[in-house]
C-alpha cells in the first residue's frame, strides 16, 4: 500500500535535491557584488516607475474562479465514471440532473461576458 | 503491511491542533484573506478527523463527506474571495477591523 | 517504530509548524505558500490513512485550485508586497485564550471518546474509488446531498461572477 508512494516519494526527494543542490553551488560559486543598481527591478532597460507590484486585472480572477468550480465538478465526474457500466439508467440520468444544473451557472457567465478575454 | 500500526487518536489529535491553529489564525489576525485560509486550516482539520474516523469503522461515509466538504469549501472560497477583492475596491482595504459599516 | 510513524511524525511537525507559519506570518504570499505545505502535509496523512483519491482530490482541488485562486486574490488586493501596520486585532489576548480552552475542549472530547487504540482492519483491497461512485449516485445513500452539491456550485458560480463582474466595470471607468 505505502510502498506504491514510494515513486513519489522519490520524485519529492529528488526534485527537493536537485534545488538545493543548484541553489547552493550558486551561492558557492556565483560572483556576489551587490550593488544598488542590481536590486532595482528590471523593466527592460528603462527607469522603473512606481512600486514593482502592480495590481492584476480582475479577469485573472474570474477564469480561476471558474476554473475551481468546474474542478469539482470533474472531481465528482471521476467516482461516478468508474462503476459508470454497473449503475445503469439511473446513474445516467443522476448525472445529467447534475451537469444540467451546472449548465444553468456556465451559460449564465457566457452570457455574461466572463469567458471572454477583451 | 505498513499502515495500521498507528493509533487513530494520533490522528484525531493532530486534528484538534490544526483546528485550533485555524481557530487562532480567524480569531488574532485583522487581515480577511488569512482569516479565511484559517478557515481552509478547519475545515482541513475537520476533513482529516472524517478521514480517520472512515479508516477506523472502515466505512466510506467519512470520506463522502470529506468530498461535500471540499465542494463547499471551493464554493466558499470562490464567493469569500470574490467578496474581499469587492470590498477591497471600495474600502482600498482588506482590514476586517475596518469593515464595519453596512453601506459601502 | 516503522515506516509508517515515522511517516507520520515528520508530517505531523510540518502541519504544525506550516500551520503556525501561515497565522503568524506579516506576509501574505508567504501565507499562502505556508498554506500550500499544510494542504501537502494533510495529503500525506490522507496517502497514510489509505484514502487514496482523496489524496489525489486534495491536491487538485485544495493545492490547485483554492491555494491559487488565494494567490490571485492577494495579488489582486495588496497595494504592497507586505502588510505593514498592525497584525492583530485588538482583543487578541481574549481570543489567545478562547482558542486555548476550544483546544482543551476538543481534547476532552477526545478523551471521553470511544476511540479505539488501533485502526481497524485496512480498507486494502477493496475498490475504494468505485465504492464511492455507488455511494454518490445510490437511491438510499447521498445523491440527494450530491445534487444539492450542484446547485451550491451553481450558485458560487453565479455568485462569484456577478461581484467579480459588476465591480469591475465601476473601477476600471
Amino acid at each position: 500500500m505505502l510502498l506504491e508512494y514510494i515513486a513519489i516519494g522519490v520524485l519529492l526527494f529528488l526534485a527537493t535535491a536537485v534545488a538545493a543542490i543548484a541553489i547552493f553551488l550558486g551561492e558557492l560559486f556565483g560572483p556576489k557584488r551587490k550593488s544598488d543598481k542590481k536590486a532595482q527591478p528590471y523593466e527592460s532597460g528603462m527607469l522603473p516607475i512606481g512600486p514593482g507590484t502592480r495590481r492584476m486585472p480582475v479577469r485573472f480572477y474570474l477564469i480561476a474562479v471558474l476554473f475551481i468550480l468546474f474542478d469539482i465538478e470533474i472531481v465528482f465526474f471521476l467516482p461516478w465514471a468508474v462503476v459508470f457500466r454497473q449503475l445503469g439508467l439511473f446513474g445516467l440520468i443522476e448525472m445529467i440532473i447534475f451537469i444540467g444544473i451546472l449548465l444553468v451557472g456556465y451559460i449564465y457567465a457566457w452570457k455574461k461576458g466572463a469567458l471572454e478575454w477583451e | 503491511m505498513m499502515a495500521g500500526t498507528l493509533p487513530i487518536s494520533y490522528y484525531l489529535g493532530l486534528s484538534a491542533l490544526l483546528f485550533t491553529l485555524g481557530v487562532l489564525g480567524v480569531l488574532i489576525r485583522r487581515n480577511a484573506l488569512v482569516i479565511f485560509m484559517s478557515v481552509e486550516l478547519m475545515l482541513n482539520a475537520g476533513n482529516l478527523a472524517f478521514v480517520a474516523f472512515a479508516r477506523m469503522y472502515d466505512m466510506l461515509n467519512g470520506q463522502i463527506f470529506v468530498f461535500f466538504v471540499m465542494a463547499v469549501a471551493a464554493a466558499e472560497v470562490a464567493v469569500g474571495l470574490a467578496l474581499i477583492v469587492a470590498i477591497f475596491k471600495t474600502k482600498r482595504s482588506i482590514d476586517v477591523d475596518q469593515m464595519n459599516s453596512l453601506k459601502g | 517504530m516503522d515506516a509508517s510513524q515515522i511517516i507520520f511524525g515528520l508530517t505531523a511537525l510540518l502541519i504544525i509548524f506550516s500551520a503556525l507559519r501561515v497565522v503568524t506570518t506579516r506576509n501574505m504570499v508567504h501565507a499562502a505558500l505556508w498554506l500550500i505545505v499544510t494542504l501537502l502535509g494533510v495529503t500525506v496523512l490522507y496517502a497514510l490513512l489509505q484514502a487514496n483519491f482523496l489524496a489525489v482530490v486534495q491536491v487538485v482541488v485544495y493545492v490547485g485550485a483554492i491555494a491559487i485562486l488565494f494567490i490571485f486574490a492577494i495579488m489582486l488586493t495588496r497595494r504592497e508586497m507586505r502588510d505593514g501596520g498592525p497584525q492583530l486585532n485588538k482583543g487578541w489576548p481574549l481570543a489567545a485564550l478562547i482558542s486555548l480552552a476550544v483546544f482543551g475542549g476538543l481534547l476532552a472530547l477526545l478523551y471521553n471518546a470511544p476511540v479505539s487504540e488501533r485502526l481497524a482492519a485496512s480498507l486494502e483491497g477493496q475498490d475504494t474509488l468505485g465504492a464511492l461512485g455507488q455511494a454518490l449516485v445510490s437511491p438510499d445513500a447521498y445523491v440527494l446531498p450530491f445534487e444539492v452539491a450542484s446547485v451550491l456550485l451553481l450558485a458560487a458560480l453565479i455568485g462569484a461572477v456577478y461581484v467579480a463582474l459588476n465591480k469591475k466595470q465601476e473601477s476600471d471607468k
